[in-house]
């Protein structure tokens, strides 16, 4: 051994301990310090169940108005704060709105340059003669492409919301459907008969002259499809099923808003590559005339008045 | 002109085009031509945005044959083209991520109904984030709630509905308010063109005319679009509207829907007003203290909550003040550290969103915090990708959320008295976010103890999930891509901040 410190000595050392330590033949703390191992997580079921009552009853103590003091003063306050916030809204709009340019006035900032060109130069660059028709399906037809998908969207949130699917069973629909109307009413239906005819020529003439007069294809759709809920009312669903059903309604309305979104593809692309469009402008004042607009005026059509009926026929009956 | 320069265009058309289209197709092809119209569109949006960086310039496209005041136009610049890029990204994910839900939650037959309403919605976005007409925005700002209201509706049962009509009362107060805004700036300007508007409004400052009524319809615009994006008082739509719908309802509201709105409201700062009158005004103040009062209330609403995804909804309402804090302060930097948390915010809360969905999914379906014991270790990548999120979300470096708290504190500091106060709230918000989603992350990888009893409780593996899991390792990516190289990214950001005046 070549210690310089006899083995007892050492033994005494920090040094030696750490070894023993390292090495693993003595524990410092074994015997020394308590241990105790640690206690497993116990619930028993009853204090589970307990638990989850609390949870249940807190939501029914939450609701019960007679004991919630909290909610009974939230609700006073509430209606205290919303009448003075209310009348705070409206007194500020009407000071801002007192503070707007006169009303009439020659020189407003809305009569500039936009108006004028619109109102003098409207008839020779758009070719339709109800100069608001050219506005909206021309020089601003981009906003009138997003309002119409507005009207399908919301038709198909609408679907999404009251439509039956496979949950049919007719004849309850059958008996709930006209619970509170006669069904085959006969002034209904002799009227409905007279009126519906002039009423669906009417409409296909406010969208055809959309273009020449005061009309278009939201009034005149919405004449189509005021007519179309008429006819449903007096004569069933039995009738109108054989000429429209909820795929006409799609496919009608997906080539409308196709035909609409390639028609305007097509001059958005011309017109921001100013490439010459191929489309005539024609004769103001003919029916065939004023370029595209015939056309985007009988999409937008078909769509306003596929949508009135859907709407209809979805609160009425949820399928079709 | 270049061929690229119509991609913006074409975008926003084949979007449009591919909602009523979906209408005609059955599911299964809904899905396909979506996830195609997405990613064609991302690519597009690529596309554009390497050609604006590489020109320098931002251009406008005419939308029809007649030039900007009377006919419609969009206009492209490096910030547009990479938050439309980002959109897609982030859409595209989620829609991945949330294809089992779709699934299983939805009705066989009223699916296709959900890709119209992912078409449209993603057409509006682009729309808002590309136009350079208010009245354009309005029109597609009706787009994006409708479709948005039928996101959250379509999966249907009790909690849904009532989240979408208190969804759709918020949102219809926000648009009539923001109508009304846009009806007086009219009023007073005579055009509805971005550009021509701040050139009037701009002769109305110099000159001190209508002060009153430009100052409220800034207030009316600034209300009714946080309203819509959730700002702390009125966020209350959102925690049912997030906790409660479908997954991808879930990651494309919270990450996609209410950052448009506030995508809308930079252009308005910058482009319609100008900042500098949106500086002098006091509107700006307001979105300050609100921010920061959200920044606070929402965490502590978050701590509150038993429900993982409410929890997790909580969060955003924090995290959307973080965002008008940096409006509020006032300043260019500011105004970067909001666009750049706007990205890092989307990319981690949607990871959260799919993460959770994952943990649940191995603790049989049940959202309660009580289940989630163990989580972690039954499905272990979805464990892994909430860790990240929550890492990210809480400010940890080398994750995307620590850099943009970094920006906040940086562009705080030199400011004379908000300085203080935004650094204070950031502390004290990333302390309650640390609290909340590190007791979460603890509690997933608790080891479950003997006798504790989880219903339904399941291992899942990555072969059983791959579209989640697909969608949750490049989501991990995303976030550190964003986290480990911020510079381009902020450099990209300035630069287009620069083309907006």
């Amino acid at each position: 051994m070549s210690r310089k410190v006899p083995q007892e000595e050492y033994e005494k050392t920090v040094s030696y301990r750490l070894k023993r330590w390292l090495e693993g033949t003595k524990d410092p703390f074994l015997n020394t310090v308590e241990m105790r191992p640690q206690k497993e997580f116990e619930e028993d079921e009853q204090t589970v169940r307990a638990r989850e009552k609390d949870r249940k009853r807190n939501a029914e103590k939450v609701y019960d108005l007679e004991r919630n003091a909290e909610i009974r003063i939230f609700r006073k306050v509430y209606r205290v704060f919303s009448v003075l916030f209310c009348v705070f809204l409206v007194m500020m709009l009407l000071t801002a709105v007192s503070w707007l340019p006169a009303v009439g006035e020659a020189d407003r900032p809305v009569n500039n340059e936009v108006s004028k060109r619109y109102i003098e130069n409207g008839l020779q660059e758009t070719g339709a003669v109800n100069i608001v028709t050219g506005m909206i399906l021309d020089y601003r037809a981009f906003d009138t492409l997003g309002e119409s998908h507005v009207l399908f969207v919301a038709t198909c949130t609408v679907l999404i919301l009251l439509r039956l699917d496979g949950k049919k069973d007719p004849e309850r629909f059958d008996a709930n459907d006209r619970l509170h109307e006669p069904k085959n009413d006969v002034i209904l239906q002799t009227v409905a008969k007279i009126l519906v005819p002039p009423i669906f020529i009417f409409g296909i003439y406010i969208i055809l002259a959309g273009h020449l007069g005061p009309g278009g294809g939201f009034s005149g759709g919405a004449v189509i499809g005021a007519g179309l809920i008429l006819y449903l009312n007096a004569f069933g669903f039995a009738k109108t099923e054989r000429f429209f059903t909820a795929k006409t309604y799609r496919r009608t309305s997906f080539c409308a808003l196709a035909c609409y979104s390639l028609c305007k593809s097509y001059s958005f692309f011309t017109g921001a590559n100013h490439i010459e469009s191929v489309i005539p402008l024609g004769k103001p004042g003919a029916i065939l005339s004023s370029g595209l607009i015939l056309i985007l005026n009988i999409c937008v059509g078909i769509v306003v008045a596929g949508t009135m009926y859907t709407f209809y026929v979805m609160f009425r009956k949820g399928e079709y | 002109m270049d061929f690229v320069q119509n991609f913006p265009f074409f975008s926003i058309l084949l979007s449009l085009f591919s909602g009523p289209l979906s209408s005609v197709l059955n599911a299964k092809w809904a899905k396909r031509v979506n996830a195609a119209v997405i990613t064609v569109i991302g690519c597009m949006s690529a596309a554009v945005l390497v050609y604006v960086t590489g020109t320098g310039q931002e251009y406008v496209y005419m939308m029809g044959h007649f030039p900007a005041p009377w006919g419609n136009e969009i206009r492209v610049g490096i910030l547009e083209a990479l938050m439309a890029l980002f959109f897609c990204v982030i859409m595209l994910l989620s829609m991945i991520g949330g294809s089992r839900e779709r699934e299983l939650e939805l009705e066989e037959s009223k699916q296709n109904l959900y890709y119209i309403m992912v078409n449209l919605l993603l057409c509006s976005l682009l729309a808002l984030v590309y136009t350079n007409d208010l009245f354009t925005a309005y029109v597609f700002v009706e787009i994006n709630t409708i479709s948005a209201c039928g996101l959250i509706m379509i999966k249907q049962n009790g909690r849904t509905m009532e989240a979408s009509v208190r969804y759709m009362i918020m949102s219809l107060l926000g648009s009539g308010l923001l109508l009304l805004g846009i009806c007086f700036l009219y009023d007073l300007t005579g055009h509805l063109l971005m550009s021509n508007i701040k050139e009037q409004v701009q002769l109305l400052a110099l000159s001190g005319n209508y002060h009153i009524p430009l100052i409220v319809s800034l207030g009316l615009m600034s209300v009714g679009l946080a309203i819509k994006s959730a700002l702390y008082p009125f966020h209350t739509w959102l925690p049912d509207a997030y906790g409660y719908s479908t997954l991808s309802s879930a990651a494309i509201l919270s990450s996609l829907v209410s950052k448009g709105y506030i995508f809308l409201l930079i252009k308005i700062f910058y482009r319609v007003i100008g900042f500098e009158i949106v500086r002098e005004s006091k509107v700006i103040h307001v979105l300050f203290v609100f921010g920061i009062i959200g920044m606070i209330m929402g965490s502590v609403s978050a701590i509150r909550e038993d429900n993982i995804r409410r929890m997790i909804a909580f969060s955003s309402v924090a995290q959307i003040g973080y965002i008008y804090m940096g409006f509020g302060l006032g300043t260019a930097e500011g105004v970067i550290a909001s666009i750049y948390h706007v990205i890092s915010h989307s990319a981690s809360k949607s990871l959260l969103f799919v993460a959770a969905s994952g943990l649940t999914d191995a603790s049989g379906e049940s959202l309660r915090y009580r289940d989630l014991t163990g989580a972690g270790y039954r499905n272990g990548l979805a464990g892994v990708a909430f860790t990240v999120g929550s890492l990210s979300m809480v400010g940890m470096p080398i994750f995307s959320g620590f850099i943009s708290k970094l920006l906040f504190a940086q562009a705080a500091i030199g400011h004379t008295y908000k300085m203080l106060l935004t650094l204070i709230a950031l502390a004290i918000s990333t302390v309650l976010n640390a609290v909340y989603f590190m007791r979460t992350v603890i509690r997933i990888y608790t080891p479950v103890p003997e006798g504790f009893l989880i219903e339904n409780a399941q291992t899942v593996t990555v072969r059983q999930q791959p579209s989640k899991s697909a969608a949750l390792v490049c989501f991990i990516l995303l976030n550190l891509f964003l986290g480990l190289n911020s510079e381009p990214i902020i450099g990209l950001i300035q630069r287009g901040l620069e083309m907006f005046d």
